[in-house]
């Protein structure tokens, strides 16, 4: 019986592993390839941190990562209060139309983003809002929206509702509530609502394509735009360097939901 | 002692959801200093008429009275009436401290105040040691003991209770029964209460009030309410009561009655006014039943009947006898110190009497 027991273990194993390689090669020829002194990539030649140094060096590159920077802390930022609080709402009170109300987050969360994409553009076009640092914002606050309201909405279900209602009974105002209970009880998934949006923000590459203006160039559009041309080595290196930031914000995110369960 | 002045009071309270009708033009006067318990079973309203003074809910008419002040229309927060939860709702980011000083806090006390009273709240409820513990690190009976002094710290002219000591197991619930009644002595806050539990209710309050479907059904002391139930409903859901169906057959004088019961003429005492042919049902309590051996004939009159089942409970010898008529009844008798080794055998005939008075005549009716 043994020898069919470690067979299958080895089958088992060697399955997993064909798994993450197929996942995670692509990304790893990419990572290292960061560090090839090699120019074009097809063999090693040595160690390098060259191309981060020459990226750093590249002003319109470092530009457009400070956009996507400001757009990605600002647009996550908004969302995040707008979340919470509509995850609040949607807890906390009854009102007419909740139910079509908190059907939509999902909606919205599964909506393909080429049609949301098109969708704000034609209502930017509409309002007359210049294609830019705006539309970007909005369209960004727009698709990060429903990720905070489901991240908060299903820490708050897990919540005693008496325990809202002791805080009053013990003369706390309904902002009090708000302030002394539900947020700081809430803290962990409204942070993980914000790393989430600010990651989401930051690699958009559909909603922001449609929406922002010739002006304002953006960290993902400004990679694609150098890959139209051919993948070089600055590309290898600002992919990781966005990689490991989005690895981290999603680290702490999920850590922070994990916490005191 | 001094007249009871009245403290709360609710006028015509009702209240429905939908189409169902929890509270039925309910009044209720609650007098300062006492213990005062709302019993029922659960869906008879009782958490709601508590809800509604903490304001927590709003009635859909009616008035309540606090010190002689309208309160119905102030939120929640602004009522001088601290709840303690079922759940306990400990605050769970909190430490005990924080959780206890919360309402304080809510209401400005000055900082060194707030630390004196906490730590005073804590030592009366014995738990000075665990300021800084989190709820989840305290038991349920410690947890349940943070919840009371929560409330109590901030001095409430009313405290409610709703179901509080449910959850914790029966040892522990008996215990906290004790330190609750002597809370309230040590305090002279007003407490009103709200259990199912009509042990709980008999053993701790001053007052119980018994309501069934949002209509208070008997107001009184926990003895009246035992000994002289008002009706059938509130003569069954307290305690253990055995039911014999009779009928007036004359009127002997002022509330005297000759009563034909399982085929027998007695004469038993009624605080009702009947007339002659009225249905009636006679009501016992088990303990208050005394069963004899059939061995000599007996002198009293007695009813007749073989014991079907007996159960050793320990301190009382309880057991179901069967009469002719097909009745079963139960008794409940404790041990005698003289015959320590009593017990009936199954099938055996025995005699059952009761003292004369202690049965509760009433109208016939049907639960």
């Amino acid at each position: 019986m043994a020898p069919t027991f470690k067979g299958l273990k080895l089958i088992r194993l060697s399955y997993l592993v064909s798994i993450l390689v197929l996942l995670y090669l692509p990304i790893a020829v990419l990572v290292i390839n960061s560090f090839n002194a090699s120019k074009y990539g097809i063999h090693w030649a040595g160690f390098t941190w060259k191309w981060y140094i020459k990226l750093f060096a590249n002003e319109s590159m470092m530009q457009a990562a400070g956009h996507s920077l400001l757009i990605a802390v600002t647009s996550a930022s908004i969302a995040t209060i707008i979340g919470t609080l509509a995850a609040v709402a949607l807890h906390r009170y009854q009102f007419k139309g909740k139910a079509i109300l908190s059907s939509m987050v999902f909606i919205s969360m599964l909506t393909p983003e080429i049609v949301l994409a098109i969708a704000l553009l034609i209502i930017f076009i509409l309002v007359g809002i210049q294609l830019g640092f705006w539309s970007l914002l909005l369209g960004h606050i727009t698709f990060c929206l429903p990720f905070v309201i489901v991240a908060v909405y299903s820490r708050l279900k897990g919540f005693d509702m008496k325990m809202l209602e002791a805080a009053r009974d013990l003369g706390a105002t309904e902002g009090k509530v708000f302030m002394k209970i539900i947020l700081p009880l809430a803290l962990p998934a409204v942070a993980a609502g914000w790393l989430l949006s600010f990651t989401l923000s930051l690699d958009d590459v559909i909603v922001s394509a449609f929406v922002t203006g010739p002006g304002y160039e953006i960290l993902p559009l400004k990679v694609y735009s150098m890959v139209r041309v051919g993948v070089s080595p600055e590309v290898n290196s600002i992919s990781t360097v966005l990689l490991m930031v989005s690895l981290v914000m999603v680290i702490i995110s999920q850590l922070l939901l994990r916490e005191e369960k | 002692m001094s007249e009871p002045r009245p403290l709360l009071t609710l006028n015509n309270l009702s209240k429905t959801y939908g189409d169902n009708i929890v509270l039925n033009n309910f009044n209720l006067t609650v007098y300062d200093g006492e213990f005062f318990t709302l019993l029922g079973p659960s869906g008879c309203g009782k958490t709601t008429v508590l809800r509604i003074i903490a304001g927590l809910e709003d009635a859909d008419v009616g008035q309540i009275h606090l010190t002689g002040q309208e309160i119905s229309s102030l939120p929640a927060e602004k009522r001088p009436v601290n709840t303690v939860f079922q759940s306990y709702a400990l605050f769970p980011h909190m430490s005990v401290f924080e959780n206890v000083a919360f309402g304080l806090k809510m209401s400005g006390v000055a900082k060194d105040e707030i630390k004196s009273r906490v730590i005073e709240a804590l030592e009366m409820v014995r738990l000075s040691d665990f300021l800084d513990r989190k709820p989840a690190q305290l038991s349920g009976g410690q947890q349940q003991r943070v919840a009371i002094a929560r409330a109590v710290v901030n001095r409430p002219k009313l405290l409610l209770l709703d179901e509080s000591l449910s959850a914790l197991d029966y040892k522990l619930r008996q215990q906290m029964q004790v330190e609750l009644k002597r809370l309230q002595r040590k305090l002279g806050i007003t407490f009103v209460y709200v259990t199912h539990d009509q042990e709980e209710a008999l053993s701790m309050s001053d007052r119980v009030l018994v309501m069934h479907k949002g209509i208070v059904q008997q107001l009184g002391t926990p003895r009246e309410i035992y000994e002289q139930p008002a009706n059938l409903f509130v003569a069954r859901f307290i305690g253990e009561i055995n039911q014999l169906e009779g009928v007036i057959v004359a009127i002997d004088g002022n509330h005297q009655y000759e009563v034909k019961v399982e085929g027998m003429q007695w004469a038993l005492h009624a605080e009702h006014n009947f007339i002659v042919g009225d249905k009636v049902n006679v009501l016992l309590r088990p303990e208050d039943l005394r069963v004899e051996y059939i061995d000599a004939p007996h002198v009293d009159q007695v009813l007749v009947g073989t014991i079907v089942e007996r159960n050793y409970k320990g301190k009382t010898l309880d057991s179901i006898i069967r009469l002719p008529s097909g009745v079963e009844l139960i008794t409940s008798e404790f041990f005698d110190e003289d015959d320590p080794s009593f017990d009936y055998s199954l099938n055996q005939s025995v005699a059952v009497k009761w003292v004369p008075g202690w049965e509760v005549v009433m109208p016939y009716e049907t639960l």
